[in-house]
């Protein structure tokens, strides 16, 4: 259902994930991920190595957070994120690059775990995993299938639908290997024997490379889908691959599926088998003026001016930059903010591109309503939570919205749909909870 | 011809005149069986109430609020904002109920962080609701505190009592009109606005920032940040003031309106309102009297 077509402008597609050095500090907040931040273990003037607990996740949904970085600890303070807000977090001033001792950082593949389900998740849970498609979702939650349910199919997302992004692309293509083995790792601690990885067919490279190599492994099939956005979003992926609907205000489990990114699977195979806490990701840096658009491999807490650097400057013609995908990403107000967990990319918008469309009044064209992946009516959703009429946004479902902004981009009068319906969101998630108190 | 035309006449005239009296029994039961009887009092409050349906009172509007007032049979707890003091004195004199003298409030912002003292270093250019931005980011100048501007409270002010200074990019309330029903109040995302006693004539004296945060870091964004020196804590001489989390805060049943306090401010903080001007050094022992 639904579903837009923006330019794709993949211009670091065939760009090889570099390395980044780690710059001289760096700043690893202490809310990276979905649910309450991670309770600090070290204090200023502590000497860290690189995978060396910092935090702590202490709630059932939380995550440890590690040091990326070898250096002493400069201190624990409210540094700017890409929240927009100051927030906790460590500084770390670099020295030197030493990594704990237990961290296999040889790249020879190990394909064989003899761990059972529940160490596997243990050390998912330790080594601090989130979901790395964007939503940053501790995943060893969604390793632990609730009672009473069961799951069918672990669906991979190497779907990688926003425009610009090519992170994932690169991954699948330098790292499948591990990639898979990561994702038989995670159907072991799952206890599922199937699973598929959904990738666009704008990326046939990838598709070749994973369905050659998916020969190797049993149970995982690969599955070339349509292009379109948000084909990667997780109830619509679950839809194309196994044809099967997420009831409203349920999780995918209900249908019996998990749902992973190809990100998460690395970081998994790079935790169970290397030991390796997820101290760094890749991050494309990309936009049409941007001299040398890249992929690079960067440490957790950098910050993006020195991705911005590396890139090859800003652009004089930048207008703004964004934190992510153009669709779902959020504008920077500082581009001293760090790198996080969740950070797929950074986009470099020229001046151009940048302004909004003036916002005029709706037509009543419904292009909204053609376009919305499910099945909603924004332009209605928008006035209602505009007005504050919270009940009837609740009817309309306005929960289901998961913030794609299709219909922002289609809306030919540039009314801010997605603005206002996140709002009502909020509002309406607000008097859910004080109801149910 | 004219038989038939007389009978239809006749005919139409009997049945509609039948279904007519029968209809009216039924409505005439139906009427008597379920009459709502209803306390005339509450008419009574209700036109003495302004009739504005802000909403001030916390109830649903002035009809709930006559109800409630009458089923309470008293004026304690009940307070209507735009009324003020005059219109609970006039309920309770029609009621033959005694009323307490109620204070005269007003909404105050407590936020100076202008384009010139704030300058914004970012533009913001998403839908223009403050909760919205709110959700998104700190703000143009960078200050997690201060106003961002979009107008939500003037929107949400039932009396014309506010407009956005298009010059500062702060909203600014007119005395005259605010009747402090608060509901600016409830609407800003961010807490700026806060309801204080009215002085006399009109006269107020509050901090007019609500930053939390270290004054270096608060400095850093806005120029009139409260930075919490605790200068005016000790220069005030009735413990009106209190500093927590780096901020000032008057107790406005506790400050006398000395003026003390507000010279001061290292960074002009504390703001004066409608307060003569100053006189020179030698004679202010005399203003303090006056005030």
């Amino acid at each position: 259902m639904g579903g837009v077509h923006p330019p794709e402008n993949k211009f670091a597609e065939k760009c090889a994930i570099e390395r980044l050095d780690s710059p001289d500090t760096v700043a690893i907040p202490l809310s990276q991920h979905l649910g309450a931040p991670a309770k600090v273990i070290v204090s200023k003037g502590d000497k860290v190595l690189a995978g060396q607990l910092i935090a702590k996740g202490d709630t059932f949904i939380s995550a440890n957070i590690h040091s990326s970085v070898s250096g002493t600890v400069a201190k624990i303070d409210d540094v700017i994120d890409a929240s927009g807000y100051r927030r906790k977090a460590v500084v770390i001033k670099v020295d030197g690059d030493e990594w704990l001792d237990e961290i296999d950082r040889d790249a020879t593949l190990i394909k064989e775990c003899n761990l059972n389900k529940e160490e596997i998740i243990k050390k998912i849970s330790e080594l601090g995993i989130v979901g790395l498609g964007g939503a940053t979702f501790p995943s060893h939650v969604k390793m632990m299938v609730p009672k009473g349910k069961k799951a069918e199919y672990l669906i991979i997302n190497g779907v990688e639908c926003e425009p610009c992004l090519t992170a994932d692309h690169r991954l699948m293509l330098e790292k499948g290997e591990e990639i898979l083995v990561g994702i038989s790792i995670q159907m072991k601690a799952l206890g599922v024997d199937k699973a598929i990885i959904g990738i666009e067919s704008n990326k046939p490279d990838a598709l070749a490379h994973l369905q050659k190599l998916a020969d190797g492994y049993k149970g995982i099939t690969v599955e070339a889908l349509k292009v379109k956005y948000p084909q990667g979003a997780e109830k619509q992926l679950i839809k194309a691959l196994v044809n099967r609907e997420v009831p409203s205000g349920k999780l995918p489990i209900e249908v019996g599926c998990v749902v992973h990114n190809v990100g998460t699977a690395l970081a998994v195979y790079e935790a169970v088998q290397k030991n390796k806490p997820l101290i760094e990701r890749v991050v494309t840096v990309t936009g049409k003026s941007v001299k040398k658009p890249s992929n690079f491999m960067v440490r957790i807490g950098t910050p993006v001016s020195a991705l911005i650097e590396a890139a090859g400057g800003l652009p004089e013609d930048a207008g703004k930059v964004i934190n992510g995908g153009p669709m779902m990403g959020k504008a920077l107000n500082d581009l001293e903010a760090p790198v996080t967990k969740g950070t797929s990319g950074i986009l470099i918008f020229t001046r151009e591109e940048t302004p909004r469309p003036p916002e005029q009044n709706c037509i009543r064209c419904a292009k909204c309503l053609t376009i919305c992946p499910m099945g909603l009516e924004p332009y209605l959703l928008a006035v209602l939570s505009d007005k504050k009429r919270l009940e009837e946004c609740e009817k309309e479902r306005i929960m289901d919205c998961m913030e794609c902004g299709s219909c922002h981009y289609i809306c030919p009068s540039g009314r801010p749909l997605l603005d206002q319906m996140r709002v009502g969101k909020a509002r309406v998630g607000k008097m859910i909870r004080e109801r149910s108190n | 011809m004219n038989e038939i035309f007389n009978e239809i006449t006749l005919f139409s005239v009997v049945s509609l005149g039948a279904i007519g009296s029968i209809a009216a029994i039924i409505l005439f039961m139906v009427a008597r069986k379920f009459k709502v009887i209803e306390d005339p009092r509450i008419d009574t409050v209700e036109e003495l109430l302004p009739g504005a349906n802000c909403g001030g009172c916390g109830l649903a509007g002035c009809r709930a609020l006559a109800e409630a007032i009458v089923k309470a049979e008293s004026l304690d707890g009940f307070s209507c904002p735009p009324g003020g003091n005059d219109a609970m004195q006039d309920i309770a004199k029609a009621m033959g109920w005694e009323a307490e003298a109620q204070t005269p409030m007003i909404a105050v912002l407590r936020c100076n962080g202008s384009r010139e003292f704030a300058p914004p270093k970012v533009r913001y250019e998403g839908a223009m609701t403050c909760a919205f931005a709110h959700s998104l980011f700190s703000g143009e100048g960078g200050c997690p505190y201060g106003c961002l501007g979009c107008g939500d409270c003037v929107r949400a002010c039932a009396f014309d009592a506010m407009y956005m200074d298009e010059k500062t990019g702060l909203p600014v309330i007119i005395d005259d009109k605010c009747v402090a029903c608060g509901a600016c109040v409830k609407e800003c995302p961010r807490n700026i606005i806060e309801m204080r006693k009215k002085g006399k004539k009109d006269r107020r004296i509050f901090v007019s920032c609500i930053n939390q945060e270290k004054g270096g870091v608060a400095r850093k964004s806005c120029k009139v940040a409260c930075i919490g020196c605790g200068k005016c804590v000790k220069e005030c001489k009735f413990d009106a003031i209190t500093l927590e989390n780096f901020l000032a805060y008057i107790d406005y049943e506790k400050c006398t309106m000395c003026r003390k306090c507000t010279p001061v401010c290292p960074t002009n903080a504390i703001h004066e309102l409608n307060f003569p001007p100053r006189k020179p050094k030698a004679e202010k022992p005399k203003t303090e009297a006056e005030a």
